[in-house]
């Protein structure tokens, strides 16, 4: 038993850990931009932009988040075949990095927009007399500032991220559940599979929020 | 592009899935609180034998994702002979049971969470004052502490409810037939997975969000704000500041 640990279970596993931070790196990333230009719709836009930034957060609050996968995954692949008159198959890994990316991104946008909004409006109007642009404004001034206010939100909600790739596994994606259920058939021991699986989330996780704590406490020097 | 009749179609055998899911979620819900009251008074414990395990319970569950702990009961409960050969078998082979067991107990972490959170909210004074008038513990709780721990707990309590009731889903990979397994079974039936994704994902959207509403209007209910009690209150405290 030991021995086909190490030569291709445990291996297996490991690998299936990387595709599952590569997942969360990925939709991270993309769900941050989407999420950004939300939140600073739900600030700055005008009221029919503003609607449907609020009816998009609120529709995906209302919806497991398997039903998102699920309509991303299978959906997309009739609607590309559809489109394009022959097959398409679907990669799982951008399936999955989309759906997660548009789940993360209805809730991160509440954060940005609480956070933008809490920026003192002194700094922008400082900017502006200074004569600087709407767009560097924004980047240059009230974002590094609102970046302190939306670290704790923000950093919980990608703890939930690398959660919630584990669902990614229904669609058949080989990250570190589908790995664990595919090794466990193979080794009839599923529970100690999927307690291995487990203490390997729980590394990923509260290395996370360790990494997070540190960012935070980084981003408060200098605050009382 | 969507093909309406599908729709309509698939409506009424999404429908039947929704008795499975009301039943999960209020099962779970359930079996969660039973677990969570004790393990928010663990939380809050002074002695680390209470505390340690409680809050060690708490972050083991809340550090892994729930889908993984729903196959850990389902497969993984099933390798041991002991657990094969025990009277508790048939609950444990029973996909049912299992959901309600892995969800429940997962549920319980975060509820303990927010029970704890809201029993450290109470003033530690109104404990004393009811201790010092010779009340006992268990008087002080039911009378004093638990009534105002359960209006600070409720707005976070509502959010679990929701996400309660969306993590039910879960339940359709292993094979129960919940209102997304109902959806996943028209899908092979149909291959209409938008028409029928949609239709199941607006049936979700109308049951959290209604349910999101009555909570909030039991939230106005129970809040001290609307009630004359407060205002009594507050005539009292404008009364001391005059005499001070």
């Amino acid at each position: 038993m030991t021995l086909a640990w190490l030569s291709g279970y445990g291996l297996q596993l490991l690998y299936g850990a990387g595709v599952t931070l590569s997942v969360a790196a990925v939709a991270l990333l993309f769900g941050t931009a989407f999420g950004l230009s939300l939140g600073a719709l739900k600030t700055y836009g005008s009221k029919p932009f503003r609607y449907v930034a609020e009816a998009y957060t609120a529709i995906v609050r209302g919806v497991p988040d398997l039903i998102v996968i699920y309509l991303i995954y299978f959906g997309g692949t009739v609607a590309l075949t559809r489109l394009t008159g022959h097959y398409v198959d679907i990669n799982g890994f951008a399936a999955g990095v989309a759906a997660l990316a548009f789940i993360f991104a209805a809730y991160a946008s509440d954060i940005f927009r609480s956070a933008i909004r809490q920026v003192p409006r002194g700094q922008s109007e400082a900017a502006h007399a200074l004569g600087l642009p709407r767009s560097v404004t924004f980047f240059k001034v009230v974002l590094p500032l609102a970046w302190r206010i939306a670290l704790p939100g923000f950093g919980n909600l990608s703890i939930i991220l690398i959660k919630q790739t584990s669902l990614i596994s229904v669609i058949g994606l080989e990250e570190l559940l589908r790995a664990s259920a595919v090794v466990s058939g193979a080794t009839r021991e599923p529970f100690f599979v999927y307690a291995v699986a487990a203490l390997l989330y729980l590394a990923i996780t509260s290395t996370a929020s360790w990494g997070l704590h540190r960012a935070r406490l980084r981003s408060n020097r200098g605050f009382a | 592009m969507l093909d309406v009749q599908i729709m309509a179609e698939a409506f009424p055998n999404l429908l039947q899935g929704v008795g499975l899911t009301g039943k999960l979620a209020i099962l779970i819900l359930l079996f969660g609180m039973l677990v969570a009251i004790p393990l928010a008074y663990a939380r809050n414990a002074q002695s680390a034998w209470l505390h340690g395990p409680a809050s060690a319970y708490i972050f083991v569950i809340r550090g892994i994702p729930s889908l993984l702990q729903v196959f850990l009961v389902y497969y993984g409960l099933g390798q041991f002979d002991f657990v094969r050969s025990s009277a508790l078998w048939p609950i444990f082979r029973d996909p049912f049971w299992c959901v309600i067991i892995a969800l429940g107990l997962n549920s319980a972490a975060y509820t303990a969470e927010i029970i704890a959170g809201a029993l450290r909210l109470v003033p530690k004074g109104l404990n004393e004052a009811a201790r010092a008038l010779g009340l006992s513990w268990f008087q002080t709780q039911r009378k004093i502490t638990i009534p105002l721990a359960v209006r600070l707990a409720l707005p976070a309590y509502e959010n679990e409810i929701i996400l309660t009731v969306k993590a039910t889903s879960l339940a359709s990979t292993i094979t129960l037939l919940d209102l997304t397994g109902a959806a996943r079974l028209e899908v092979s039936n149909t291959f209409a997975p938008y028409e029928v994704f949609l239709t199941a994902g607006a049936i979700y959207f109308c049951i959290t969000t209604s349910l999101s509403w009555l909570l909030r209007k039991l939230e106005q209910r129970l809040s001290i704000e609307n009630r004359a009690v407060a205002q009594k209150a507050r005539e009292l405290q404008v009364g001391a500041a005059a005499h001070a």
